[in-house]
């Protein structure tokens, strides 16, 4: 499945993305490579396609153009089953999407269920080991709006590491909390982090940036301005842009 | 002894003040054996020449609606076969209306045009006719057209007919709660590998159907009372309901006191009927109020990079 244009190493690996809304090109041929166990961190300002971006790596949104290949399998072709490649990319968004209906634990155990075919008892019990691991155990049976944005995030990264994704996507994850939240949250990321798990993550934390990420790639006006090591694009950033936007945030 | 009453606050508070008088004179004229209802009009029309009071006037409204022997001899029936029936067909019109309906939702939420169209029509056509229309096509220009997918049975009809009304009507029940569900939901569960089908069953269905309990109970309201419409197809003994029950009575006795029954008999049904709907809709609710739910987001862009300066500090710390 993998092709000819893929990183034989890379588990992402974007080649010239495309992706228009109407005559507006938002992503005008973004291409980049993540590496296994690379966290690779996107930064931009508003509008420069790096939530566009992330829907594109996962084919929630489906690109105009170009290729999308995760874990070698090309999900821009048409004949590939984008139901079972999502299954081994775990997603994260920016407004937790946690199912209301649900308890916490049903949100966890509903992708192993009825993706993974599991048995009920089966599906419990990795909810519960996921859950217990990210110190959410006590809050199985409670429904998401009875928790904190913090909470909900948390619940959210257990309900997309239950289904054991080789890579994790997460779109501004703690953009949508308050402000004394954002640590708790974080912390999962960058213990996920030094687990090895392969991320990325659109982000507007430049300390989670600087410390977690190997890479950085600075999105602007719907291509990838520039890019490289963490430390070295955010603190000697070559285009005006860049140092416009980090003067801006930090 | 009115004046007593009137003048008794504890009794005017619990009754309409003129009402509890008048009540006791109807009572009194039950015990008047050979009293029959037509001399009554006659007598009523001297009494208003002659002695115009007020209290006549209330008699007779209460006579003519509130006759207990009336009520008493209708009520049998209206109990046993009456309510089977209507309860009979209602049950199985709301049914038919509910898988129907939610099948025509996922039809008008249909990416394409061509699965939409069809629903559409159908939704327009049979919520636009009025229903005795539809009944009447159905009920009886069917078999007239020799599809008699019923034989002689019209409560088959016309549980065919409410269904296909309130199938239309739930239809946009439905589709409006699927839609109020945020968008977030649906991808959260594509983006955890299941399918589309899958997630609007398991995701996206279940919430919409919360969000228009209170509105479908409206529907099932009208599905129990637009049952009567069967009257037009002429029914049996045994087949009766409700309203054909209390009307042939009315037709017969000319007191509207059946229909009175008959109406608190559909009230005795409907009227729980809401409050079933609302308690099952709180039983729904308690373990998650939907205030705050994710899905609601705050608007992103620069407030959003202002958390986010705000606690690059805490998070360089």
């Amino acid at each position: 499945m993998s092709s000819a244009i893929t990183d034989a190493d890379a588990l992402i690996s974007v080649r010239d993305l495309r992706k228009s809304y109407g005559h507006t090109e938002v992503l005008r041929g973004v291409s980049f490579d993540v590496a296994p166990s690379e966290v690779v961190c996107v930064i931009g300002a508003s509008g420069s396609g790096k939530s566009t971006l992330f829907r594109c790596v996962n084919l929630l949104d489906p690109p105009t153009g170009g290729s999308v290949v995760v874990a070698g399998v090309n999900l821009t072709d048409p004949n590939v089953d984008v139901d079972a490649a999502r299954a081994r990319i775990g997603t994260v968004f920016q407004h937790f999407n946690l199912f209301p209906h649900l308890s916490v634990l049903d949100n966890v155990m509903l992708a192993p269920r009825h993706v993974r075919k599991m048995t009920k008892d089966a599906a419990a019990e990795v909810a519960h080991a996921q859950l217990d691991k990210l110190g959410l155990s006590e809050l199985a049976h409670r429904r998401p709006a009875n928790l904190s944005g913090g909470q909900q995030q948390r619940v959210a990264i257990a309900r997309a590491l239950a289904m054991r994704p080789e890579v994790m996507l997460f779109d501004e994850p703690t953009s949508a909390l308050d402000p004394e939240l954002v640590k708790g949250v974080l912390e999962v990321m960058r213990d996920l982090a030094l687990a090895g798990m392969t991320m990325l993550v659109v982000t507007h934390e430049m300390g989670f940036a600087r410390e977690v990420a190997n890479r950085v790639i600075f999105m602007d006006g719907g291509v990838v301005a520039e890019e490289g090591p963490a430390r070295h694009v955010l603190e000697f950033p070559k285009s005006p842009r860049l140092r416009e936007f980090l003067s801006q945030v930090l | 002894m009115r004046t007593r009453w009137i003048s008794k606050p504890a009794d005017r508070d619990r009754f309409g003040a003129a009402q509890l008088p008048a009540w006791r004179n109807c009572r009194g004229l039950l015990r008047e054996p050979g009293r029959t209802v037509l001399p009554k009009a006659e007598v009523r029309d001297e009494r208003r020449s002659s002695v115009p009071t007020i209290g006549a006037a209330v008699d007779d409204f209460l006579h003519t609606f509130f006759d207990w022997r009336q009520i008493g001899n209708a009520l049998p029936s209206l109990l046993t076969e009456g309510m089977r029936n209507t309860l009979l067909i209602a049950f199985l019109a709301i049914l038919f209306g509910l898988v129907g309906g939610m099948l025509l939702a996922v039809l008008l939420l249909s990416r394409y045009r061509f699965v939409r169209l069809p629903a559409r029509a159908y939704v327009d056509v049979f919520r636009g006719l009025p229903a005795i229309v539809t009944v009447s096509l159905v009920g009886i220009g069917l078999p007239a057209a020799g599809l008699r997918l019923f034989g002689r049975a019209p409560l088959g009809y016309a549980v065919l007919a409410i269904g296909l009304i309130s199938a239309a009507y739930c239809a946009e029940i439905f589709r409006s709660g699927i839609q109020a569900v945020p968008p977030g939901q649906l991808q959260a569960g594509r983006a955890l590998g299941m399918s589309y089908l899958q997630t609007m069953r398991l995701v996206v269905v279940p919430q919409g159907v919360r969000n228009v309990l209170p509105a479908l109970t409206g529907q099932f309201i009208v599905d129990v009372k637009e049952s009567a419409l069967v009257y037009l197809l002429g029914l049996a003994v045994g087949q009766r309901e409700l309203y054909f029950i209390a009307q042939e009575q009315q037709a017969a006795s000319y007191n509207s006191s059946p229909l009175v029954a008959a109406g608190m008999c559909y009230l005795v049904i409907t009227i729980p009927l809401t409050y079933l709907v609302n308690w099952m809709d709180r039983r729904l609710r308690q373990d998650g109020p939907r205030r705050g739910r994710p899905g609601s987001p705050p608007p992103p862009g620069p407030v959003a990079t202002l958390r986010a300066t705000d606690n690059v500090a805490g998070a360089q710390r």
